[in-house]
């Protein structure tokens, strides 16, 4: 079966992480050949590590590489959300599929555990946010096990990542990363209402990505399945990003004033990166660059078997 | 001779007499703000208003009135409000005749979009908060406070763990953003004195006269009149304190004993004394479930450099998983927890009951993950 090509967007740290995953994943018989590095700035370490690699890299930006005979099947947009809204139906027009690791919100939000599958047909798909990565799919695993009680009522995620692997782009873009990750934390989280909080801690060394979950669901909900549920998914997240773990067993706080009348799950995970180019403790890039790698490679699936 | 105690800074120097006089210092008081933690974040609208009257009727020329943890805090991690902050901001603005009301927002807990409804609701002082390291998420937000035409104020958070010289730098960001006045913030109450002096005056070097200096203190160490009358001396001309210390930890900077000292000193408040007194007495007192104090939990504050606001949920923690508060707050401190890591302090707490009950110390399975700090 014919490889899909893919280009990378943004040579940054995030994009240079994600090189080194599909360039693995292509190694062991992935779907995807990593062929373009793009940026804007010739001295970029991430075009010089592509050239390396083997890869076509240009600091000529998109334009240049739109200007190309042979297009990409696949773009991996690591820039900002700013620069993907723009870029964003150029890559439609030319019939480049896109997936957006930016907090653009173009197309529609995938979480792999949780909807992996039910985007594959769409030309753009987003990964919200690394916080968003993290945590819905443990909304999700609380909201399914609720579901016959009435689900998750209000679920609000903590994401601590140190401050050394928040790059520029989630700093000058704040408000969009809590946006973008409370509006996943409904729509594919399952919660009537989400809530998302960021703290970046500058603590030496840096510490690895914590995220606490906290869920309210009706007080009769079955607590011993939400656990079992909670524990099945930190599984199904660590097929593609072994570092996640839950650090605590789940915590079940009776329904009180301080829990407005609802059951009370909090569920505390850290994330630990895989190393590929960016340090362990930047658990947070990691999801992002895995998730982005799993649902690239079923969309380039997808694509094959329907013969495009 | 020059008086010895007059200030080189003062806020009438820089921005003219106000129209009811002139202030060597324009105060904030912040018991609506950082009293909500203590109170739990249970303000009523009865309260707010009965506080606004009776501080603005003092001659406090700010107040400021939000979540303890700012615009959008009201949650799981940090706690509930019990009467949503818009309404409360409201409120104060139509109490108010002349004060001018403040809100709080720290970016990653609040948007861009609370600072509008905060502003449609008579808040015309946004005070935007980040950890001391991490100004530059503030950008976006001092560009769109003053492009709205409110006053702005940038809080550098947990002061005490950077040197000036970094503070000043985080100090720049602010200010080349759009921040009228940057607040060297001792979130711990762990600051003394000398070391609070060098952090103002490394701002006001390098800020100059492009924006003022301001000073937010805490008890957690007793110091927080101490640090005040220091950070005022040495150039900052907007300070914090809530009135009957009423705000996180040990409390804030006690205003009105500080208002005391600044009429012994000479320093202009425009605040008057005795009244300030008599609204701590009857007013603010009443509305506080107990004295801010320093006791076992708080001074472990200072003395770890734990971000105050910490308190109740170290407290809540320990006495869910029976475990000791002191001990939460102290590996805090070792983590290195910043203001908003609430969280964290349930793993403490269950990491310390796991030990209590002779489990592995954090040493096996998922406990070694514990190298944060």
């Amino acid at each position: 079966m014919a490889r899909k090509t893919a280009a990378i967007v943004g040579p940054g740290n995030i994009g240079t992480d994600l090189m080194y995953k599909l360039l693995r994943s292509a190694e062991n018989g992935g779907s995807i050949e990593p062929r373009w590095m793009i940026g804007v700035d010739p001295s970029s370490e991430g075009l010089r590590l592509a050239t390396e690699r083997g890869l076509v890299a240009s600091h000529e930006g998109v334009d240049w590489l739109l200007k190309q005979d042979e297009l990409p099947d696949l773009i991996f947009e690591a820039t900002s959300a700013y620069v993907h809204r723009e870029y964003a139906p150029r890559y439609e027009e030319a019939g480049i599929r896109a997936v957006d690791l930016t907090p653009a919100s173009v197309g529609p939000a995938v979480i792999p555990p949780v909807n992996g599958e039910e985007h594959v047909g769409a030309m753009n798909v987003n990964m919200i946010t690394c916080g968003g990565q993290a945590t819905i799919p443990m909304v999700a695993a609380v909201s399914r096990a609720a579901q016959p009680y009435g689900g998750v009522s209000y679920a609000e995620i903590v994401a601590s990542v140190s401050s050394v692997s928040a790059g520029p782009g989630t700093r000058a873009n704040i408000d969009e990363f809590t946006r973008t990750t409370a509006a996943g934390v409904e729509t594919i989280g399952g919660a009537a209402h989400g809530k998302a909080i960021i703290i970046l801690n500058p603590a030496e060394p840096p510490m690895i990505m914590r995220d606490t979950i906290f869920c309210a669901v009706p007080p009769d909900a079955d607590t011993d399945a939400i656990v079992a549920s909670v524990l099945e998914m930190e599984r199904a997240v660590q097929e593609y990003v072994p570092g996640y773990r839950l650090l605590q067993e789940p915590q079940v706080d009776e329904p009180s004033a301080a829990t407005r009348g609802q059951t009370k799950v909090s569920i505390f995970v850290e994330v630990e990166g895989a190393g590929d180019y960016l340090p362990p403790y930047s658990g947070n890039l990691d999801i992002m660059t895995a998730a982005a790698a799993r649902v690239g490679e079923n969309i380039a699936r997808s694509m094959a078997s329907e013969g495009r | 001779m020059t008086d010895p105690n007059a200030l080189e800074r003062t806020w009438s120097g820089t921005h003219g007499e106000e129209p009811w006089g002139r202030l060597d210092l324009r105060l904030t008081d912040t018991c609506l703000r950082d009293g909500s933690h203590h109170k739990r974040h249970q303000f009523t609208a009865q309260e707010v208003h009965d506080i606004v009257e009776a501080l603005d009727a003092s001659g406090i020329p700010v107040i400021e009135v939000t979540h303890g943890d700012g615009l959008g805090g009201s949650s799981f991690n940090y706690g509930f409000s019990r009467t949503p902050e818009q309404e409360l901001i409201r409120i104060a603005a139509e109490t108010a005749k002349r004060a001018r009301i403040a809100f709080l927002m720290l970016p990653g807990v609040g948007t861009k979009d609370d600072i509008r409804a905060a502003q449609d609701n008579g808040g015309q002082i946004c005070r935007i908060a980040t950890h001391c390291t991490e100004a530059d998420v503030s950008i976006q937000h001092f560009g769109l406070a003053r492009e709205l035409g409110l006053e702005t104020v940038g809080f550098l958070m947990m002061s005490h763990t950077q040197p000036p010289e970094v503070l000043a730098k985080q100090a720049r960001i602010m200010v080349d953003a759009g921040c009228q006045c940057v607040y060297v913030v001792d979130s711990a109450g762990a600051l003394i004195m000398e070391q609070t002096a060098d952090r103002v005056s490394a701002v006001v070097a390098e800020i100059g006269a492009q924006a003022d200096v301001g000073f937010h203190g805490h008890e957690n160490l007793g110091l927080g009149v101490a640090n005040t009358v220091i950070a005022a001396r040495a150039g900052a001309t907007q300070i914090d304190g809530s009135v009957r210390r009423f705000g996180a930890g040990a409390g804030n900077t006690p205003l009105e004993a500080f208002i005391g000292v600044c009429d012994k000193l000479g320093w202009t408040t425009g605040v008057d004394f005795l009244q300030v007194v008599d609204a701590s007495e009857d007013v603010i007192r009443p509305a506080m479930p107990e004295e801010c104090r320093l006791d076992r939990m708080t001074l472990m504050m200072g003395y770890a450099g734990v971000y105050s606001s910490f308190l109740k949920h170290a407290g809540n923690a320990a006495e869910r998983y029976g475990v000791s508060g002191a001990k939460i707050l102290l590996e805090a401190g070792r983590r290195k927890l910043i203001g908003g890591q609430e969280d964290q302090l349930i793993d403490i707490a269950l990491r310390l009951r796991r030990e209590a009950d002779g489990a592995e110390p954090a040493a096996a399975g998922r406990d070694e993950v514990a190298r944060v700090g």
